[in-house]
């Protein structure tokens, strides 16, 4: 009885009440202030880096070798390096992981075999890049005796790549309808056909934007090149798949690891261009997105 | 006649393709094989000359020196270490602004911060690295002078930021899945927003967003460039944060950038090392999916 006498008790509510608010403020200042921090340091690294790199870049850093100079370093391996590996590892991932999603999404029964893909798809995202690293050293670089070289790396990275890949595309074909599939198959058309001609173009858009979110992710991660030995002093231009190569975040680690300033601005000026990369790669997602996305009318 | 055999090869093309599908969607469960087996092989050749109670039980890693000690501890200590730093900023950061975008944000504002948070996501590690080493490090040794240059701190710092936005989105994600009608039962009693987020919302989602944090943390301890410019290379047992620390991932790095010839124990210890990385964060990643499962699951129930 005196319990629920005090509940009521006006003075007390309006106590509750009042500290209830502050309480809410401050849950919402204290979020402000971690997204204040938040967006803090994203604008902090651009600030650093532009302000230490941007002066650094002209043609002759784009077109010279390295060098033990500093000033007369240059990225052209590095930047020649990444666009091939990055060509070669989109020619390698796209297929399989285009397969493998079509098989998961269009074609495979659900049983103990799909059950166990799906769980070692979600598993092998979350694995370290290093760990690929590791696996392409001992299977690519030796094993498949690729050496050092463009191949070893492109492989490696694909099958890094490989489980974004397939959880993207395999979201861009659920997407497309089903009485998509049920006209063609009512026309006649197999399983194959109706997927080759009518749910993968429909889906690609999708499949292309998560794939190049994919690849920009991977070509930033320096540390599974590094592990199965990518160069960091590079004096020529890979050639063929099977030549040595270096990429543009091995050669910026290299110079941020040498004491003189100099070089830490080289290594700005390499991650700028590291960053304008990606930006021009999530640009081309973005655009097929948008240019591509199918509004459905069911 | 001729219908007849087009019919059969449209139905062999079938099978090929059904084959090479299946084939590609077997290469997940072929990768998952590949690292365990490249990984085992090494490291029983490793454990062969090196006792596994010796992996274990040593204080000490110096298998490049002249005198080898193999006691894994220092990296493993080094490695909890930065990615503790990482997760005592992260996980609040993290669980508070996917509270705050799911529950009390616009749309407007929603679609303002959320691609800020994702491109944290994007950044290349090495810059993280490089921002880490040459801007957190030099501002943090104005306020505590005993810093030194390579150390557990900072890149701890930084690494929040880069994990940060896998346990927003991924906790944003599980709350708003929280069905609507925990939220309205709530309210009907009386309880206040606040307390409906805090004591309804919130502890329905707990699994999920433990999840997350764990998903985060193996991230933590799989990160590479950026511990290896910031965190130092020198394997030492300490818990002191100021101190040069070096990580699992980091020792995998310095190694391979030097010239080890293959066979060789030294050679080996990267493998060892790996697989003992392998094997952490499998652990957490196996028990982040399972905890993700049984919320999905929990709520699929509910309806």
């Amino acid at each position: 009885m005196e319990l629920i006498a005090a509940e009521v008790e006006p003075k007390a509510v309006a106590r509750k009440r009042k500290r209830e608010i502050w309480m809410e403020r401050l849950f919402l200042a204290l979020t402000w202030v971690m997204l204040f921090l938040t967006v803090s340091v994203l604008l902090a690294i651009l600030g650093k880096l532009f302000s230490d790199g941007l002066t650094r870049i002209n043609w002759q850093f784009l077109t010279s070798f390295p060098s033990r100079r500093p000033e007369a370093a240059g990225i052209f391996p590095a930047w020649v390096g990444t666009i091939y590996v990055m060509a070669l590892t989109a020619a390698i991932a796209l297929p399989l992981g285009v397969g493998a999603a079509i098989y998961l999404e269009e074609f495979a029964s659900r049983n103990w075999f799909t059950r166990l893909v799906e769980l070692n798809i979600s598993n092998l995202a979350g694995i370290p890049a290093v760990i690929y690293g590791l696996l392409g050293l001992q299977v690519f670089v030796r094993w498949f005796r690729m050496g050092e070289s463009v191949l070893a790396g492109a492989c490696t990275l694909a099958i890094m790549s490989l489980p974004v890949i397939i959880v993207a595309s395999r979201e861009a074909l659920r997407a497309v309808p089903n009485s998509i599939r049920e006209a063609a198959l009512a026309l006649g058309a197999t399983k194959w056909q109706t997927v080759k001609d009518h749910v993968l173009p429909l889906a690609l858009p999708g499949i292309l934007t998560g794939t190049i979110l994919a690849l920009s992710r991977a070509i930033g991660e320096a540390a599974p090149l590094v592990t199965i030995g990518a160069l960091t002093f590079v004096a020529f231009l890979p050639k063929s798949p099977f030549d040595p190569f270096t990429v543009l975040p091995i050669q910026a680690y290299n110079w941020v690891s040498r004491p003189q300033p100099e070089f830490h601005r080289n290594a700005a000026a390499a991650l700028i261009v590291l960053l304008a990369l990606l930006l021009l790669m999530n640009s081309i997602a973005i655009y097929l997105r948008n240019r591509y996305q199918q509004k459905w009318r069911l | 006649m001729k219908t007849g055999q087009a019919t059969k090869w449209v139905h062999w093309q079938e099978r090929i393709v059904v084959l090479l599908l299946f084939v590609s969607a077997s290469i997940s469960v072929v990768t998952t094989l590949a690292i365990a087996i490249s990984l085992g092989v090494e490291a029983i050749g490793f454990f062969r000359e090196v006792p596994l109670i010796r992996f274990l039980t040593e204080r000490e890693w110096t298998p490049l020196f002249a005198t080898k000690k193999f006691g894994i501890l220092p990296l493993v200590c080094g490695t909890f270490l930065v990615a503790g730093i990482a997760m005592i900023v992260a996980v609040p950061f993290g669980i508070f602004i996917a509270t705050y975008l799911a529950e009390y944000a616009s749309e407007r504002t929603r679609r303002l911060l959320k691609p800020v948070i994702e491109v944290l996501a994007g950044i290349p590690s090495v810059l993280y690295g490089y921002f880490a080493l040459l801007f957190v490090t030099p501002l943090l040794q104005k306020f505590i002078p005993s810093l030194s240059g390579f150390n557990a701190l900072s890149p701890g710092i930084v690494l929040a930021f880069m994990v940060l936005p896998t346990i927003a989105s991924l906790s944003e994600d599980i709350i708003y899945a929280v069905p609507q009608s925990i939220r309205e039962a709530s309210l009907a009693l009386g309880a206040t927003k606040l307390q409906t987020v805090f004591r309804a919302v919130l502890p329905a989602a707990a699994s999920g967003i433990i999840a997350a944090c764990l998903l985060g943390f193996s991230r933590a301890i799989g990160e590479t460039m950026l511990v290896t410019i910031a965190a130092g290379q020198r394997p030492i047992l300490t818990l002191n944060p100021l101190e040069e620390v070096q990580t699992m991932t980091a020792y995998i790095v310095t190694v391979s950038l030097g010239d080890v010839p293959h066979g060789s124990l030294e050679y080996r210890t990267i493998f060892a090392v790996g697989l003992t990385l392998f094997l952490i964060s499998l652990v957490f990643n196996l028990f982040g999916l399972f905890l993700r499962e049984r919320f999905i699951r929990t709520f699929q129930r509910l309806g």
